[in-house]
């Protein structure tokens, strides 16, 4: 693998490049899930192969291949020029790329069980039984349960002498229950939709989720809410759970937040920032009591790795501190364009893609108060939970989500289940109501596991640290 | 590109290596570039040369799949037992009968050689004129063009063979000034064909045209809304239930409506991948021959699609809606139509008193499958239509929505209709004018 490292980075180099680089990925993932009984997906896969990008006259190209083979290195290193020289027929200012000191290191995922040692067998029957505890449940239509396990093998190489090889563990698991009549079809997950949970370990996750102890409580509450009443149509104070507030954070803060699209170039299709380089340390875009930092060190955290697809280290860093704007994920060329340190947040959807600004695992940090003295300490309100439905402008001004789950408090308890609930906002606002985050006792760092950006579209892992938290006059109800 | 002789040889190894009852295989190849701009810069150019190999492997009933991109025996061979080995260790699945028999199929996929060696150069003049017309307007673009050329071989153990390749290429852009954008794209086979200058142009006049907008209250307006934001519903409608699994599952907003009216009467929506305005393959995922299935016949509910699996569930023929295996979604409709109108887009606007125009929807997402409530945003182009001219442009809105009942409340259809690629695959829609349409928020720009 390091001969063909070198030899791309000789000959892009000869080929005229100023900066090249390489990633050379093996992925493995193994997939099964079960629904009613029966088989869903059962699969194994292989991928690999390896993406060279070149810096020419200022200008970038890309150009990758499955084949591990040195004609072929030599023949996409040399077209990662070519396309280098094409860019450069409709150029801006030339590239500049921020330094850093190359790294010559080694980064391993730790975890407790490799999840490709246990045996299939033992999954399916994992999964199979738990998909029959809540088949069993009257009034179940649908059960499912899923398990995901993902290795992935990459070796970094820069003509600036930079050589990284990284082994990323990911274990994902998640279960569901699903109710069907009258016209209404609702949906409980554990430990949350999406496919579950996820981190970067092993299949330590598995029995950590404590599946078996939740299985009946989700087909209940998913048979529960065809009969209970709808999430009524108002303003009031919105208690969200964690992993909800994760994806909040995922969608308002985390997006607006990558330093690429504030600059533009995700206009045409993901869209721009709201969180525009003249707001950077002088824009409150939450209460006091918000801080949010993007930590790619975080322990098990979805987005934790050891260094980015550019060689840069993985970092924590405030994005927004104390309700203030504080900070930018970054690359090498945008960091260079607002004089930044890169912040190690580039990175790329296997070996056939250029490596974008990514987030890594975007956190609220938790408060002070338990959750259930902030229930206490809520006269009227609704808490939801688990999300079903997400949308966001393409400023991420805009939102609107809606959850499996409410539940209405009032006088500080809850009381009876809603169903159908939704709420919306405008980022700052919503952020700027929070009058209380829960303590370290309900903080976890929840997954995204699909964060979908770019062109062609790049699908990578992230996560963000969250635990209940109040905002206060949300409109809820939306459409009704 | 991979030789079919290459392919051949593959599938027959396979075939003489599996030891279970039934065995499948797919294989996709191809290359695919894509030049993206912004700022009126070409920022990312890419071009990735990439193949996948699947097998899907039946014992009893079992079934168990791997997939690979190393084409090597040992690594073919490493496949196929694991394929093997996850289907004897799976539960019978009852419901599973057979993988297809072989049958003849009609037509082809959409190819242009000239596409498939269009090169990185190409692309950039076409980013270039595009970026040209931005700057000359005092505008910014931002876009990309892409294009890819692919070949799909499925085989399987009952003798099933079939090739295809195809081109495809797309440009979509969206210019900006300070206040305001404007969007346009073109979708087709050939990327010569795609007139990035036409493009220029629609994108530069939304953008002018839209600057400094007025901000209009939520509440149900009449909308007439362009190609872009109809495909996006329809591709959003299918989703919720035009596949035979969602149905079978009665998780489709059609259960219980089938043979029922569910929208108005001058609405008709079906899959058809062997039609000219669309980019199909004449075969799907499993090898069967594509059929075209009518969705919805003048406002009623009237068909699904299917793939092997569910067809035979409810003793039926497969449409050739398969989807690669293993597959959790079921089969999909993914040459969507809504048939066309005899009303224009200029009669549209000029009839209009009072309506908001859509040039396109962004990030929809379904909040009640059964029930069909969308939500999403308007972008790059919304627009007040008074008195029959488009007035000024409007500040975004977000829309919560039933999508049956706006396919209820379509008072006018054009009869010209626009390819749209979506997350789906693609659909070929006319503009609409929809009454009481629900917009239930708005943002700042």
């Amino acid at each position: 693998m390091k001969e063909l490292a070198e030899l791309a980075l000789d000959t892009a180099k000869k080929g005229g490049a100023s900066y090249v680089d390489i990633r050379l990925v093996r992925v493995r993932k193994e997939a099964l899930s079960v629904k009613n009984g029966n088989i869903e997906v059962i699969g194994d896969s292989f991928d690999q192969g390896f993406g060279i990008r070149s810096l020419f006259n200022g200008s970038f190209g890309f150009a990758a291949s499955y084949e591990l083979k040195p004609e072929k290195v030599i023949e996409m290193a040399r077209l990662s020029v070519e396309i280098a020289k094409a860019s450069a027929l409709v150029k801006g200012d030339d590239v500049i790329l921020a330094d850093i000191e190359p790294k010559v290191a080694e980064y391993r995922t730790p975890f407790k069980v490799d999840p490709f040692d246990i045996a299939l067998e033992n999954k399916l029957e994992t999964l199979l039984g738990l998909n029959e505890r809540i088949r069993g449940f009257a009034g179940i239509n649908i059960a499912s349960a899923s398990l995901r396990f993902v290795r992935k093998e990459q070796i970094f190489a820069s003509s600036e002498g930079a050589f990284i090889e990284q082994t990323i563990m990911m274990s994902g698991a998640g279960m569901e229950a699903i109710a069907i009549g009258g016209g209404e079809m609702q949906i409980r997950s554990y430990p949350n939709s999406h496919g579950g949970q996820f981190i970067t370990g092993g299949y330590e996750l598995v029995d950590a989720l404590a599946f078996e102890d939740n299985a009946e409580r989700l087909a209940k509450e998913a048979v529960a809410l065809l009969a209970a009443k709808e999430c009524p149509s108002t303003r009031t104070d919105l208690i969200l759970g964690g992993s909800q507030l994760a994806l909040q954070i995922h969608e308002s803060i985390g997006h607006p937040a990558e330093l690429d699209r504030a600059l533009g170039t995700e206009a045409s299709f993901a869209g721009m920032s709201f969180l525009t380089p003249d707001k950077l340390g002088k824009y409150k875009v939450g209460s006091p009591l918000v801080n949010i930092v993007a930590d790619a060190t975080a322990e098990r955290g979805l987005g934790t790795f050891g260094y980015d697809d550019e060689g840069v280290r993985a970092s924590r860093f405030d994005l927004v501190k104390e309700g203030l704007f504080t900070g930018y994920l970054n690359s090498r060329e945008t960091a260079a364009a607002l004089g930044q340190k890169p912040n190690g947040s580039m990175r790329a959807d296997g070996w056939s893609r250029a490596p974008l600004i990514r987030m890594t695992n975007v956190s609220l940090l938790p408060g002070e108060t338990s959750l259930d003295e902030l229930i206490g300490d809520t006269k009227d309100g609704i808490l939801m939970d688990t999300n079903r439905s997400w949308s966001i402008d393409d400023k991420r001004l805009n939102f609107q989500f809606a959850t499996e789950i409410a539940w209405r408090i009032e006088n500080g308890r809850l009381t009876e289940m809603l169903k159908n609930p939704n709420y919306t906002g405008k980022t700052p606002f919503f952020w700027g109501s929070c009058d209380a985050i829960t303590d370290n006792s309900s903080w976890l760092i929840w997954a995204t596991p699909n964060c979908g950006k770019g062109e062609p579209m790049q699908v990578i892992e992230t996560g963000h640290g969250a635990s209940p938290a109040r905002f206060k006059d949300i409109e809820i109800g939306v459409g009704k | 590109m991979i030789a079919d002789s290459s392919i051949e040889k593959i599938f027959d190894f396979i075939m003489r290596l599996s030891k279970a009852d039934q065995t499948e295989a797919l294989l996709f190849a191809g290359s695919s570039s894509l030049t993206r701009f912004a700022n009126n810069r070409i920022h990312q150019n890419m071009n990735e040369e990439g193949v996948r190999l699947s097998i899907r492997a039946i014992v009893v009933g079992q079934t168990g799949s791997a997939s690979t991109n190393d084409l090597s025996e040992d690594s073919i061979g490493r496949l196929v037992e694991a394929a093997n080995k996850m289907a004897k260790i799976s539960p019978k699945d009852p419901g599973f009968l057979t993988l297809p028999a072989p049958l003849a199929h009609t037509g082809s996929a959409p190819f242009s050689a000239r596409t498939a060696a269009f090169s990185p150069f190409e692309r950039a003049e076409g980013v270039k004129l595009m970026v040209e017309r931005a700057k000359e307007s005092s505008l910014v673009a931002a876009g990309a063009f892409a294009v890819q050329e692919a070949k799909i071989a499925v085989a399987n153990s009952l003798g099933l063979i079939k090739t295809a390749s195809l081109t495809d290429a797309k440009i979509s852009t969206v210019f900006t000034s300070k206040s305001s954008s404007g969007y346009a794209d073109a979708y087709g086979f050939a990327a010569e064909e795609l007139s990035p200058g036409r493009l220029a142009d629609q994108a530069a006049q939304k953008a002018w045209l839209s600057q400094d907008p007025a901000e209009l209250a939520p509440g149900r307006y009449t909308v007439i809304l362009e190609p872009a934001a109809v495909a996006d519903m329809i591709s959003h409608l299918a989703f919720c239930g035009f596949g035979a699994l969602s149905f079978q599952e009665k998780r489709s907003f059609l259960n219980d409506r089938m043979g029922k009216r569910i929208v108005g009467p001058n609405v008709t929506v079906y899959d058809d991948a062997l039609d000219d305005k669309t980019l199909g393959l004449p075969f799907d995922y499993e090898g069967v021959p594509k059929k075209r299935v009518v969705l919805i016949d003048k406002g009623v509910a009237s068909g699904l699609v299917y793939d092997s699996y569910t067809a035979t569930k409810d003793g039926v023929s497969s449409t050739g809606h398969g989807l690669p295996a293993p597959n959790p979604y079921g089969p999909q409709a993914q040459n969507l139509f809504l048939e066309g109108g005899d009303s224009s887009f200029a009669e549209m606007i000029s009839r209009a008193k009072r309506a908001i125009l859509v040039t396109r929807f962004h990030y929809t997402n379904i909040e009640d499958p059964l029930k069909t409530i969308m939500t999403g945003m308007t972008r790059d182009g919304t627009f007040l239509v008074e008195d029959g001219q488009i007035k000024q442009g409007i500040k975004n809105l977000r829309f919560t929505q039933s999508i049956l009942e706006a396919l209820s409340n379509v008072s006018s259809i054009s009869a010209e209709t626009e390819l749209k690629e979506t997350f789906l695959g693609c659909c070929t829609a006319p503009s609409l004018v929809v009454e009481d349409f629900n917009f239930t928020g708005k943002t700042e720009f």
